[in-house]
């Protein structure tokens, strides 16, 4: 029993105080920096996986010079809380964050970071993958692609619901 | 009052990005404050507000369906999402 209950106790803690972060900002971030917050120096927790999106140059055959983006200042903030709420009620998460970089953009610029720590690769790989397929899908933001041949505001994928679907038959 | 507000593509073609109307019986919930809108706003309100893909938010979440609204409610209209 006395060996049993701090393990119980940590698995407790764990599921009902995860640190989850979430940033919205114009300026750039440094990946390190953002790890090293995920992790508060607790690595041999065990297991990091992160995600790095940067702008493309060009899209669906078009050529893109700069990305403008925009967002609903507070209810972004809100959904993607939610999204790693729901994340740490699926996997065993530690902690986990989402940066989002919003106005300006030029091609090869990071746009968006995902980390998430958990003790094992599964479930760190499960949790970052489904944070991003229900960032593209439930968090408001857009994106207008400024190029050659004039502005041009994306279109929603069908490909992006489709994979943010597939959590919602595995739940 | 009820705060509105447009994004995206939606706030670039109405050229409004945020308006203030008075809650009344025309506006009592998120179907009549729309249909007011398409029908009393001219054809650019419209057009853009008729659209099959138009998204909705009460007080900055989705709305799936129809909800009464209140005072001091923000209401959202806007483009399916595209961040990431």
């Amino acid at each position: 029993m006395a060996m049993k209950l701090p393990f119980f106790r940590r698995l407790q803690v764990a599921s009902v105080s995860q640190p989850l972060n979430v940033v919205v900002q114009a300026e750039d971030f440094d990946v390190s920096v953002l790890q090293a917050q995920l992790l508060q120096g607790k690595a041999a927790e065990g297991a990091v996986a992160t995600f790095t999106g940067y702008v493309r140059s060009s899209n669906a055959n078009r050529n893109v010079h700069c990305l403008e983006l925009e967002h609903y200042p507070g209810m972004t903030e809100r959904s993607v809380l939610a999204i790693l709420e729901e994340c740490g009620q699926r996997w065993p998460v530690l902690s986990a964050g989402v940066m989002h970089r919003v106005g300006k953009l030029k091609p090869g610029d990071q746009i968006v970071w995902v980390g998430v720590s958990s003790s094992h690769r599964e479930a760190s790989f499960a949790a970052c993958e489904f944070i991003m397929d229900y960032l593209k899908t439930r968090a408001p933001f857009w994106k207008k692609e400024l190029g050659p041949e004039g502005d041009h505001w994306v279109d929603a994928r069908k490909s992006d619901n489709e994979r943010a679907e597939r959590w919602q038959q595995q739940q | 009052m009820l705060r509105v507000l447009f994004f995206g593509r939606f706030r670039e073609e109405l050229g409004c990005a945020e308006l203030e109307l008075v809650l009344d019986e025309s506006s009592a919930d998120l179907d009549s404050l729309q249909s007011k809108l398409v029908e009393e706003w001219g054809d650019k309100w419209s057009q853009v507000l008729m659209q099959n893909n138009v998204i909705r938010a009460v007080n900055q979440a989705v709305a799936n369906e129809n909800l009464s609204l209140f005072d001091g409610d923000e209401i959202a209209f806007f483009p399916p999402v595209t961040g990431g």
